[in-house]
């Protein structure tokens, strides 16, 4: 079995799923239920100032997003940073990295945005031994409202001003936990690589109304019939965090910037593919909240399957190896040619391919009289449309044309050679192949 | 008092009261709202669904359950009746095995279909207690209508002329309505009277009225009907049982279609008379329903006794398995010969028999099962058929659109040629007429 023991930050733990800030990490029973499951890292959940705590609404603080068979694909939440006295929560921490010294204990923190205020903070919340900081910039509900959490996330200046106060009060690694609700998250990234902040982890949740109650003529969740804005996470996100992880992680400014992966982290194979994206490690909420804490026994069992299957003895070995393959539109080949092609064997003559491509595609399937379905390659522009929509995995597939072949939508045969748009004639800028 | 299961001959009682309401209630529950949501979910919305050609009646299924899914029970009940306005008995009486279910992709991927019945009945049962009906009766046309028999065709098509418009009168033979639905099925597949529930709820359209015991050849003749209405739907059903060609006259020798129909009008279960040993001749649901209902009533042996092999044979293999699971001995290619007995019967003698080049022969090997009750079910043919029409097989002759070969003459259901005998064949035979009737009447051809 794989050793998943994995380094970020110079922090160690024994596997790379950490539980991000959140609820489930609000306290020192949760924690220590979350490590002896086997996490192997925790995000406390977001600390605060000093004073009279936070305050939560009295219900409901989550909505729901639902597939067939009603497994959760995202929740929104409306929930603050914690609503308990820092002290308790400080002397919590330390028991528990006491009794749990082989796993990270990360202290996720929220201070107004003031010199003062961080730089006495996190000094007394070092003391933990604690083994670094997460600079909460992501809470996009109630906080940011006071001038904390996304507010800050949502300004690049502020991003990195805080993390250069941050940088300065403290040798522990301090991490910017980065909001999506931002037009180009490459903005917050280089400010926070700017302000000499270690690290940033991504994404924090997406504004969001999961749904209206038709009834009461008001959002989920609904408290005394009005009801805001949550921050969505779980499985539906993951492809909106896949490629703001994938952006930071090839983007030459920031391509040497550690990243701590979120969002809808549900499965083993779903961590790997933020890892090969240039995550160093994941943080996981949503599966915990749905499935709890033994889920990440499956986790670790199928990563480390994964492993040794590929022959891979580090997490290190695969951590970024997707990254070189991400590009722009404009550089894909524009020479390779595929075509849909039916299993029809596996086929059980459903006809949603045909319903898919006959109603909105390029009717490239055709339906005999007895049900079969054919795609028609002179057709078929290979949106691959058929294959998303069939319900058998693998019944439909893309074949790849060899070079030589012709392309009977085209007509051309198919060249082996590379060409993208850069160079293609159709483009009025496009640069003559030297 | 209950009398012991081993008593010989054929006793009421013989097992205790519990017992029986327990073997006659509901054999498929119906799904409660969590259910019908996992069962609705796995629809896949499949393209000119499978499914729905494989149901006589041509409903959408993939969109009544996508209506179920999406919490909109009553939307998914009409969608159901604007097909099949018997949909709720369908529900628990189609073999869905060999129609829609079989059809299922999901059968094909998994093997497991979607439980369609089953969503059929959880749409059409929540609408029905709702007391809604879903449709509305266009302005009178000022036409007239005779349907005989308020059977499924006969319901079928008097809903439907009705909804049109036309004004209709049916007239039934037996004191109730609902035909086979009331007569001719399993009492455990339709429970808390749902025939009589079902006719009543359908009736609410308006425009109807059923004369009781009125029979055709009897009461009332095709010529008086002919004349005194616009047009005629002929939805009698079959009447006489196959006779077996032994000694049909001796104690303990009965038709399966007479003891299934006492059943479901018996109100005291503990007071059915049935037979220690029972052997049931035949192969299709009648024998099946009439096998089973005498093992739930306490006979301790029952057989059926088919002449061909098991892939022949007519009730199909999930009532076959269910005859099984009930205890039920399915006994293959074999045919009664002869049966035993000094007045009241005491055994039934069978012969194997084998296929030769197509043709079922008898051979010298034969054996005597002991038996004290005997049941026909090989079928039932048109008896009383009206002079004046043109009969194929035995039915009334008709075209693709109901008519017979009597002008102003339609016909459906069992006593008509063409489709299986089926409630839901029924009800698509009864609707199509109407639909013709309507256009006939309206001047149309």
């Amino acid at each position: 079995m794989a050793d998943l023991t994995t380094n970020f930050l110079g922090i160690s733990s024994p596997n790379p799923f950490w539980l991000a800030s959140a609820p489930p990490t609000d306290k020192e029973y949760n924690v220590r239920r979350a490590f002896e499951a086997g996490w192997g890292g925790v995000v406390w959940k977001t600390l605060g100032m000093e004073g009279p705590p936070v305050v939560n609404v009295n219900g409901p603080r989550y909505g729901a997003i639902h597939g067939a068979d009603r497994r959760l694909l995202a929740l929104n939440n409306l929930e603050l940073i914690t609503d308990r006295p820092l002290e308790v929560n400080l002397e919590e921490m330390t028991r528990v990295k006491k009794d749990y010294p082989d796993r990270a204990l990360i202290a996720s923190v929220m201070v107004p945005c003031e010199e003062a205020a961080w730089k006495e903070i996190l000094p007394r919340i070092a003391e933990t031994g604690c083994d670094g900081f997460e600079l909460n910039f992501g809470c996009p509900h109630g906080m940011a409202e006071r001038g904390m959490g996304s507010a800050v996330g949502q300004v690049p200046e502020y991003i990195e001003m805080v993390a250069r106060w941050c940088k300065e009060a403290t040798d522990l690694p301090v991490i910017v936990k980065l909001t999506p609700n931002i037009t180009n998250v490459l903005y917050p990234a280089e400010a926070a690589k700017r302000g000499g902040a270690d690290a940033v982890s991504l994404i924090n949740t997406i504004n969001s109304i999961t749904s209206v109650d038709l009834d009461s003529m008001a959002p989920e969740p609904t408290i005394d019939g009005k009801g805001t804005h949550g921050g969505m996470c779980g499985p539906a996100v993951k492809p909106i965090a896949l490629n703001m992880v994938a952006e930071i992680a090839r983007n030459p400014e920031t391509r040497d910037l550690p990243i701590s992966g979120i969002g809808g982290v549900t499965t083993w194979r779903d961590a790997a593919e933020f890892m090969v994206l240039g995550a160093g490690n994941v943080q996981v909420c949503t599966a915990a909240m749905t499935y709890g804490f033994k889920v990440v026994q499956e986790m670790i069992s199928g990563l480390s399957q994964w492993m040794d299957e590929k022959g891979y003895t580090s997490t290190s070995d695969f951590i970024g190896s997707a990254v070189p393959n991400v590009t722009d539109w404009q550089y894909l080949n524009l020479n390779h040619v595929t075509k849909a092609r039916i299993s029809q064997d596996d086929c059980i003559k459903c006809g949603r391919c045909y319903a898919a491509c006959e109603d909105t595609s390029h009717q490239a399937i055709t339906m005999s009289e007895d049900r079969v379905f054919e795609v028609q390659d002179d057709e078929c522009v290979a949106c691959n449309l058929c294959v998303n929509v069939c319900p058998v995995e693998n019944c439909i597939t893309m074949e790849t044309l060899p070079a030589g072949a012709v392309d009977e939508r085209t007509g051309k045969i198919v060249s082996g050679d590379y060409a993208n748009w850069t160079t293609h004639p159709n483009n009025p800028s496009a640069t003559a192949a030297e | 008092m209950t009398t012991s299961p081993r008593e010989n001959g054929i006793v009421a009682g013989r097992l205790p009261d519990p017992v029986l309401q327990e073997n006659f209630c509901d054999l498929h529950a119906p799904l409660d709202p969590h259910e019908a949501h996992v069962a609705a979910d796995r629809c896949y919305f499949c393209h000119d669904a499978p499914c729905m050609t494989a149901c006589p009646t041509s409903i959408d299924i993939p969109l009544f359950i996508r209506q179920i899914a999406t919490g909109t029970q009553d939307a998914a009940a009409k969608t159901i009746f604007e097909q099949n306005i018997l949909g709720g008995m369908c529900a628990r009486v189609c073999p869905t095995e060999t129609l829609c279910e079989e059809a299922c992709v999901r059968e094909t991927a998994e093997g497991q279909p979607v439980e369609i019945g089953r969503l059929q009945r959880y749409a059409t049962d929540t609408v029905m207690a709702k007391g809604i009906h879903p449709f509305d009766r266009a302005e009178p046309t000022g036409r007239t209508v005779a349907v005989v028999g308020a059977g499924p065709a006969g319901l079928a098509c008097a809903h439907r002329l009705a909804m049109l418009g036309h004004q209709v009168v049916v007239y039934e033979a037996r004191p109730k309505s609902g035909g086979l639905n009331e007569y001719g099925i399993a009492s455990y597949k339709s429970v808390e009277n749902f025939a009589q529930k079902e006719v009543d709820w359908l009736l609410q359209i308006g425009g109807i009225e059923i004369r009781h015991e009125a029979k055709l050849g009897q009461h009332i003749s095709l010529e008086g009907l002919q004349e005194d209405y616009d047009a005629v739907f002929l939805g009698m059903g079959l009447g006489a049982v196959n006779a077996l060609g032994l000694d049909d006259a001796k104690v303990g020798v009965a038709d399966a279609v007479d003891f299934i129909a006492e059943l479901r009008q018996s109100s005291d279960l503990s007071k059915m008379p049935i037979g220690r040993r029972v052997v049931v001749i035949g192969g299709g649901m009648t024998a099946v329903d009439a096998a089973v209902q005498a093992k739930l009533l306490g006979a301790e042996e029952v057989t059926i006794a088919y002449r061909r092999g098991k892939e022949a044979m007519a009730a199909s293999a999930f009532e076959q398995k269910l005859a099984a699971s009930k205890g039920v001995r399915i006994l293959y290619n074999v045919v009664p010969i002869g049966v035993t007995g000094n007045g009241s019967l005491t055994g039934v003698t069978l012969a194997y028999t084998e296929s030769v080049e197509g043709k079922l022969v008898l051979t010298d090997d034969t054996f005597t099962l002991p038996a004290d009750q005997l049941f026909r079910a090989i079928g039932q043919t048109l008896s009383a058929a009206p002079r004046g029409l043109e009969f194929e097989k035995g039915k009334i002759k008709v075209d693709a659109a109901g008519h017979t070969s009597a002008p102003g003459v339609w016909a459906g259901g069992d006593c008509a040629s063409g489709g299986d005998d089926l409630t839901v064949t029924a009800v698509a035979e009864g609707r199509d007429a109407a639909m013709n009737i309507h256009t006939v009447l309206m001047g149309g051809k």
